[in-house]
This record gives C-alpha cells, structure tokens and sequence, in this order.
C-alpha cells in the first residue's frame, strides 16, 4: 500500500462531514468566509460553520438561484463564499447563474455540492446528482474537484478557502471509508497513485476509489497487478498521470459515481485519444439511464459499482490488448 | 414631491440624459444591433444616479467606497456605456467599436469594462448579484449603497423574487432597485405578455419600501433617490417611463426593443433630440 493510506479502513465517514468539519474551522480561523445555503445546510453540513461564525452563515430559502447570485455578490465585495446545496438542484436549478454570473464573471465562488451519485440511495433520482460534474467540467473558468474520502473533502476545502477561481467541489451524503492519513497533502490538479501495478489501471473519482482499491485486491488474487489512480481534480485534469498509464499498463477502467457520458471517464477518453493513445478502455458508471431508490450499497451491486465488477472489466479489457 | 434639484442641476441633467439619448443611438446605428429601446427609457434614471445621487468617481471607478450601481436589464447597456462615457469611465472612441470584435464594449456588460460591477444580460442574475453585495456592505458596516436597474418585463423571472424575498426578510435598506417600467417587452406589452401588475404592491408584500414615480421628471427621481436613503426597507422605485422615449417614430413601440435605427432614421431621431 501507498505511503498516504491508511493500512486498514475501519472508519466511515462522508465526505460531507469533512467539508463541515473544514468550514467549521476556517471560519474560525477566517472572517471573510462565509457560506450560503438553500436550506439543506443541516445535510451539506454548511450549518456547522454556524457553531464558530454564525453571523457569516445566510439562508437563501429554498432559491438555489438567488443563492448563487448572493455568494457571487459576497464575492466580489471580497468575502469567500461557499454556497451549497443538494448537488443536483445547484448545479442543475442555478446551472445558468454559475455560468454567467460565476464563471463568466470570473468571480471565485465555491460551490459545494453534496448529496451526488447513487450514494445518495433512498431519495431517488430526483436528489441524485449523476450529471453534476460533466454540467460544471464543461463551464470555462470552472474548476471540478470530487475528493475520495472525508479526509480530501476535509482538506480540498481548506485549499478553496484561499483559491481565486471558480471551484465545484462535490461531496457524498453517505459514509465511506476513510483511506487517507491525516497527514495527506491535498495536491489540486495532481492525481494521487494509491496502489503501483503494471497490468491495468484503474482511474476513479469520489466514492469509487475505496472501492477501486478493493478490485485491485482481487485482481492481485488472480495475479494481475492493477495501478488505482484518485482522480480528485476532475478539470483541470492530471494528463500526466493518464499518459503514464497508458505508456506503461495494457488497459484503462474508469470507474466513477456518476454517467459515463461528460464525468471522469470522458475526460480520461479525451485525453487519451488527442494523445493517441490506443489502449483498451471502459467506462464505469451510469449508462445513459436514471437510477432509482434504494440502499446505497444495494444500489451500487445492481448498477455495477462493485470490486468485482470492475475487476471484471479489467480483466475483460486485457483480453483486448494486442 | 418637493423639488429637490436647483435649477442648473435640473437643467444640467437634462442635457446628459440627452446625450445618453443621442450616444446609445449612435452606437446602436453604428453596430447595427444591440438595444436602443430600452436605453432611451432608462436615460433620465442613470443621468440622475451618475451624475448626481452615486459616489461614483471616475478617476477611481473601483474605489471601495463608491456606490454600486448593476444594470440588472442588461441588455439596455448602450445607456449605460454612455453614462460612464460621459462620466469620462469609458473613452468615447470605445463607443463606435460596440459589439465588435476585440472590443471592450460587449454586447451585455462584461466585469472587464471599467465601471461594470458584475456580468448581466441573463435577466434577474445581476439583481440577485447586487442583493449579495448589499449583503456584504451590511456585514461590513458600510455606508455605500447598492443600485440595481430592473426592467419590467425582467421581474417576471423567478429569481427576481426570490432575490425580493431575501432582501425584505434581511431589511437590506442599503438595496435600491428602481424597475424601469416601460411597459414593452422583447415580443410586445408587458400588458399583453405577460401582466406584471400591481408592481409596487409585490415589492410591498415582499417587505419593501415603495414609491411610484414619472421615471422621465428629473425631480422626481432624485427625490425617491433621497426618500430611499431613509428607508428602513430596501427601496423599490417603479418608474413609470416610455420606451423609446425622445423619438416620435419610437415611443411605447416594442419593435425598438432590440433592434438598431437605420442611417436615416438616425438622422431624424438626433434632429428630434436636438443635434
């Protein structure tokens, strides 16, 4: 195992928590943040900066709209605002709002989207976001982070408290394991290699990283080495990492909460194709169709986010290589 | 009302509301497009908010202590550029590159012209904009005030009131919005489109201070500026105007909302208005 990882995952925590844990404390430590909700702040946790500055806490009411419009006002009189929400009704409701007024007006504003992908469970597909990041990756000026555990969320945060561009970090409602030390260093744009392989590698975002690891598990069982890359920066994308990848394993599986049209796997695809880079590769994630109520875990068996399911795909992709 | 602008300042104001009149047609004939309906009904508005309500100084258009103004109908922006061209914000050699390319005049305010405090031409953003701003100046105890010029047809979005909702529950008094009610829209009359009547009640309702002025008598406008300044409400202004106003052929006739007079119509507008 990697250096950054714990050497067991015992603890679950969302990475909700850890945006709440973050913005409780820079708002201690900073004056000029403040946050702005649309009253799900109990679930996005935003509330918790409420217990060390609750002057600098607002309500838009129920206005996702309005809620991008001020934290883009606040911003640009200087504070540093994070405004949150269910991730689909912020980025999807105010959609246009962040595009003009935030990234068109360049202004940095910090959207903080929770609740995303199937994880959210029993709510439906209605409060889950599996559009989110191919809607906020397309946007110029905009900047996309999905941390894997509590510990990244907890640290992407302190990094946007400082950060002068437009910024979507997206979190989970549900608990995950935490993989990370407490000493990881969040590094914006720069991937993170959890676990080295040389057979096939493994690029995944959010919720899918703990359990990319657990595949890379499995395959080692049956003797393939799986490189497990954390993918928390989104755009701009680690092009880097990617090449790497494909230079020197046979295979690439993304694996992402989130569609397959627009998220993780099309920016990994885009990369790879206008380097030319021809190496069998798959996409998992939602394909092309709305998911449904359920338990988180029941949900990712039946739509195939599973250790077994992209060990599968890995294995299946090997087969492709010539 | 009481008359609250002395003679020369009436009179001195009057004559920049012309030339904001005279510049938005110019620019608008120039380019051959953009938004000259909507520029003449706002003209009086801005000559009194620029030239005699707004700290607003030229040779510092981003000191921290001016005032804010947001042309939330953005599109009605050749008004605006002319304002601050006057005002000597925006070189008037600008003016004849509007909406071109390269150029610093967009086609709906840009935050990279000087004086342009946020994006807008996406109606009801830059009202919502202008409310976080506020918002921020409270926070702060600040003095400055916060403009926000809403068109009539634009109040049928949405956010407009959702941003009115926020704004009278936070009694954000340093918030002033003065809607241009002009009556024409993009497809035709509001009365027609889509009825936006009573406005000034809607504002009340949504816990605001109103007054009901003639957006084109000069002292009628400074003096609501004044009135609001008292408020312990946000303020909204309904000012009742005409759009087109100043030109026989384009007064209260949609048509003129978004598209640009021809050389010739031109020629008869500026003799109408004087030059």
């Amino acid at each position: 195992m990697n250096e950054v990882l714990r050497e067991k995952f015992e603890e679950f925590i969302a990475t909700r928590d850890g945006y709440g844990k973050a913005i409780r404390e820079i708002g201690a430590k900073d004056k000029l943040v403040v946050a702005v909700d649309a009253d799900l702040a109990s679930s996005t946790r935003s509330l918790w900066l409420k217990e060390t500055a609750p002057e600098r806490f607002f309500y838009a009411g129920i206005s996702e709209m309005n809620a991008v419009g001020l934290a883009t006002g606040l911003a640009l009189e200087g504070k540093k605002a994070f405004v949150s929400s269910f991730a689909m009704f912020l980025t999807g409701r105010a959609f246009e709002i962040i595009r003009q007024s935030v990234c068109y007006g360049n202004v940095p504003v910090k959207i903080v989207g929770s609740h995303a992908g199937i994880f959210t469970g029993k709510d439906g597909p209605t409060a889950q976001a599996t559009e989110d990041i191919s809607l906020m990756r397309t946007l110029p000026r905009m900047n996309v982070i999905v941390p894997a555990d509590a510990i990244e969320a907890e640290k992407a945060t302190w990094f946007l408290k400082d950060f002068n561009e437009p910024c979507y970090l997206r979190t989970n409602r549900e608990k995950s394991a935490v993989i990370y030390r407490n000493d990881y260093k969040f590094e914006f744009g720069k991937a993170v290699q959890l676990r080295k392989g040389n057979d096939v590698t493994i690029i995944a975002c959010g919720a899918l990283v703990p359990i990319a690891i657990e595949a890379s598990v499995l395959l080692e069982k049956e003797g393939i080495s799986a490189r497990i890359i954390n993918m928390h920066t989104i755009k701009p994308i680690d092009k880097k990492a990617i090449i790497k990848a494909a230079r020197e394993t046979k295979a690439i599986i993304t694996a992402e909460d989130h569609q397959i049209i627009g998220g993780l796997g099309s920016a990994v695809a885009e990369v790879l194709s206008e380097e030319r880079l021809c190496v069998p590769f798959k996409r998992i994630g939602l394909e092309n169709r709305f998911a449904e109520s359920g338990s988180p875990k029941d949900l990712f068996k039946k739509y195939g986010f599973t250790a077994e399911n992209i060990a599968l795909n890995a294995k299946k992709q090997l087969k492709n290589y010539t | 009302m009481k008359k609250i602008l002395s003679k020369e300042k009436e009179e001195e104001l009057k004559e920049i509301a012309r030339k904001i009149r005279v510049l938005s047609l110019k620019m608008t004939t120039n380019t051959q497009s953009g938004h000259p309906g909507g520029s003449l009904s706002e003209a009086d508005i801005l000559a009194v908010l620029y030239f005699y309500k707004m700290n607003f100084n030229a040779s510092d258009p981003s000191d921290p202590k001016r005032d804010r103004f947001v042309l939330s109908k953005g599109h009605a922006c050749p008004g605006l550029y002319a304002a601050l061209c006057l005002k000597g914000v925006i070189p008037e050699s600008e003016l004849w590159h509007f909406r071109e390319i390269n150029s610093l005049l967009q086609g709906h305010p840009e935050r990279k012209t000087p004086g342009i405090e946020t994006i807008s031409g996406s109606l009801g953003q830059a009202f919502s904009v202008a409310s976080g701003m506020a918002l921020a100046a409270k926070m702060d105890g600040k003095k400055h005030k916060v403009y926000a010029l809403v068109g009539d047809g634009e109040i049928q979005e949405g956010i407009v009131w959702e941003t009115a909702m926020f704004a009278g529950f936070h009694k954000l008094n340093n918030l002033i919005v003065i809607i241009d009610r002009n009556g024409c829209q993009n497809d035709g009359y509001t009365k027609d489109i889509m009825n936006v009547e009573p406005v000034a009640e809607k504002f009340k309702a949504f816990g605001w201070s109103t007054v009901e002025i003639n957006g084109h008598d000069l002292q009628q406008i400074a003096s609501a500026l004044e009135q609001a300044e008292k408020s312990d409400k946000p303020f909204a202004i309904v000012a009742k105007t005409v759009k087109g106003k100043g030109v026989s052929f384009m007064e209260n006739d949609p048509q003129w909302h978004g598209k640009a007079l021809s050389q010739e119509q031109l020629e008869q507008a500026l003799k109408e208005l004087g030059e």
